[in-house]
């Protein structure tokens, strides 16, 4: 059971990556993130963390890739580019380069954390324990670094309402 | 793995015979016909309702007090001609209804239908001797589902707008998605204070946290959050006074100007289902869900025996569809602006000043705090409150001054 939902999950996430690559349309490009996030939220469930499914639904699909959607509506790119013509000529190289040492980084990271993996678990006890955990240890062990992120948001919010109001010269 | 309460308590038991699989099946098929009837029900309540408010008739050709009239209106759009534009992202544009649609119904997943809640019962029920609970499903997170699923349903809304190649659909989207998003933040903030008072995010337990008429919501977070609440609400259904998306006047239809046919059915379902599905959340989270108000001991619907929790349930969802129509018959549409600064300047300020003031109050009562250090808590709750509210005030009134200077217009 649980094998078929990680193959059902992880053939979601790997669909809707590939996706976000290939569509040549950037609004289904963003969908396929959006398959990709409920794959992930799918593989959160299914790894009793019931918690982070709901707000990777609620954070991600819900209010990240909806500004996505926005941005790419309002500004009109919803037209597919012409994918021939390269602005920066070793892009592609690069990015092939970079891509297949990630995945070797990775593929060894996880080869080397095998028997680590699985030993500690937030799910200790029944409930919504999940959440009390994690309230838990972001309010005390990392309290500093959680008030430093909201205040890093609210500069980011007040610097763009700043940025963005055009003063106009009175004339008086 | 280390277990976890399942979803339901039938799910938990170890003899897999045919019981668990048909209440599961029982109440898929309960939920998904009282998502149906109820929306045919909720079309033509509907339109009786107004009717009755503007002094006309309304339905009353089919059947019995035109009771049939949406079954009759629904069978006509099933063999109405299904257009799709030339212009049109045609996936996206087929998709769309769905997305709209799915998420109205899974809501009534999570809601507790009935069951006996009182004098600390958990609301369980014995059926074919398996214990469980009426409601499909009580997942430890269920509120947050709510709000997930309500972030889907933007989707809906707003891939509609924009597949269908036309402008007065992208406008309309643009200020579906816009309105939803701004309300959200309401919505959110009133409900947390509602979890903070309950303890728990899950729809069971907050409906077993108000066992008294004083435990009730409405009563116990102070009678604020019900009402910001109520407002985003109606902002994130889209429903009069704010429904800037569908202004006939300036955008045509808003989202679904270009649907036709099924596809225009499924979104007109959707909204109707959505406003059952967030009435029935409101009583839920406010209201007690299927708990009785008792007046002394006088239970109103004890002859129904185990069914009394429903119809407790069925009365309170019904007052509320009753307010939303009563909304729709006498409030004029928002401005946009207007709307913005109710969504933004008022409700989400009122919202987070009342939440804040809440959980004061809980730290208070859960460290124990004299009489005197009580008393002085809430004075110095007021006092930063006031200062607040000041701040804010001076901070809109100096924004204002600075755009009637600068000449803006908007």
């Amino acid at each position: 059971m649980e094998l078929i939902v990680f193959v059902l999950a992880s053939a979601m996430v790997l669909s809707g990556a590939v996706g976000v690559v290939m569509f040549k349309n950037p609004v289904h490009a963003a969908l396929g993130l959006v398959l990709t996030l409920f794959g992930v939220a799918v593989h959160f469930v299914s790894m009793e963390a019931h918690f982070l499914a709901a707000v990777q639904v609620i954070v991600y699909a819900g209010a990240i890739v909806v500004l996505f959607l926005f941005v790419i509506m309002l500004l009109g790119v919803d037209r597919a580019e012409d994918l021939t013509i390269e602005p920066l000529k070793l892009q592609r190289p690069v990015a092939a380069v970079l891509g297949a040492g990630v995945t070797v980084l990775v593929a060894g990271a996880v080869v080397r954390g095998a028997d680590t993996l699985g030993r500690e678990s937030v799910v200790s006890a029944p409930g919504d324990s999940n959440i009390r955990a994690l309230a838990r240890s972001l309010y005390s062990d990392h309290v500093l670094a959680f008030e430093l992120t909201s205040v890093l948001l609210i500069v980011a919010v007040a610097g763009t309402v700043v940025l963005t109001r055009r003063v106009k010269k009175s004339e008086g | 793995m280390l277990p976890v309460p399942a979803v339901d308590p039938v799910l938990d038991t170890d003899s897999w015979w045919w019981q668990p699989l048909a209440i599961v099946g029982l109440k898929v098929l309960v939920v998904f016909v009282i998502g149906l009837v109820g929306t045919m029900f909720m079309v033509w309540f509907e339109r009786k309702i107004v009717a009755g408010m503007q002094n006309r008739i309304g339905p009353d050709k089919a059947g019995p007090f035109g009771l049939l009239q949406t079954l009759a209106d629904g069978i006509k759009l099933f063999f109405k001609e299904d257009l799709i534009p030339e212009r049109s992202d045609r996936f996206v544009f087929k998709l769309a209804p769905f997305l709209a649609f799915v998420p109205a119904f899974l809501i009534w997943s999570v809601i507790p239908l009935g069951g006996n809640f009182t004098d600390g019962h958990d609301g369980t029920v014995e059926w074919f001797g398996q214990v469980t609970r009426v409601q499909l499903a009580d997942p430890p997170v269920g509120v947050l589902l709510v709000l997930a699923l309500s972030s889907i349903a933007v989707y809906g809304v707003m891939l509609a707008g924009w597949s269908s190649g036309s402008k007065y659909p992208l406008l309309g989207s643009v200020r579906a998605s816009a309105q939803m998003i701004s309300y959200e933040a309401a919505l959110g903030l009133s409900l947390a204070t509602v979890l903070m008072a309950a303890g728990t995010l899950s729809t069971s337990g907050i409906v077993i946290a108000q066992d008294r008429l004083t435990d009730w919501h409405l009563l116990s977070t102070g009678v604020v959050p019900f009402v910001v609440f109520l407002i985003a609400m109606t902002a994130e259904l889209n429903r009069p006074p704010f429904d800037l998306v569908e202004a006939e006047q300036e955008i045509v239809g808003g989202f679904h100007t270009e649907y036709s046919s099924i596809r225009f059915a499924l979104f007109f379902l959707a909204e109707f289902m959505n406003v059952i599905s967030m009435s029935a959340l409101l009583v839920t989270l406010f209201l007690g869900g299927p708990q009785p108000l008792l007046i002394g001991s006088f239970d109103l619907f004890a002859v129904l025996g185990p069914f009394a929790g429903t119809a407790w349930l069925l009365l309170k969802v019904f007052l509320f569809l009753y307010v939303y129509v009563w909304f729709r018959a006498t409030l004029p549409r928002l401005r946009y602006d207007q709307l913005m600064d109710l969504g933004w300047k008022v409700l989400i300020p009122v919202a987070l000043g009342w939440f804040l003031l809440l959980a004061a109050l809980q730290l208070g009562r859960d460290n124990d705090l004299s009489q005197v250090s009580y008393v002085g808590l809430v004075i110095v709750c007021l006092i930063v409150l006031g200062l607040g509210y000041l701040l804010f005030t001076a901070a809109i009134s100096v924004a204002r001054r600075n755009r009637d200077r600068e000449g803006a217009a908007y």
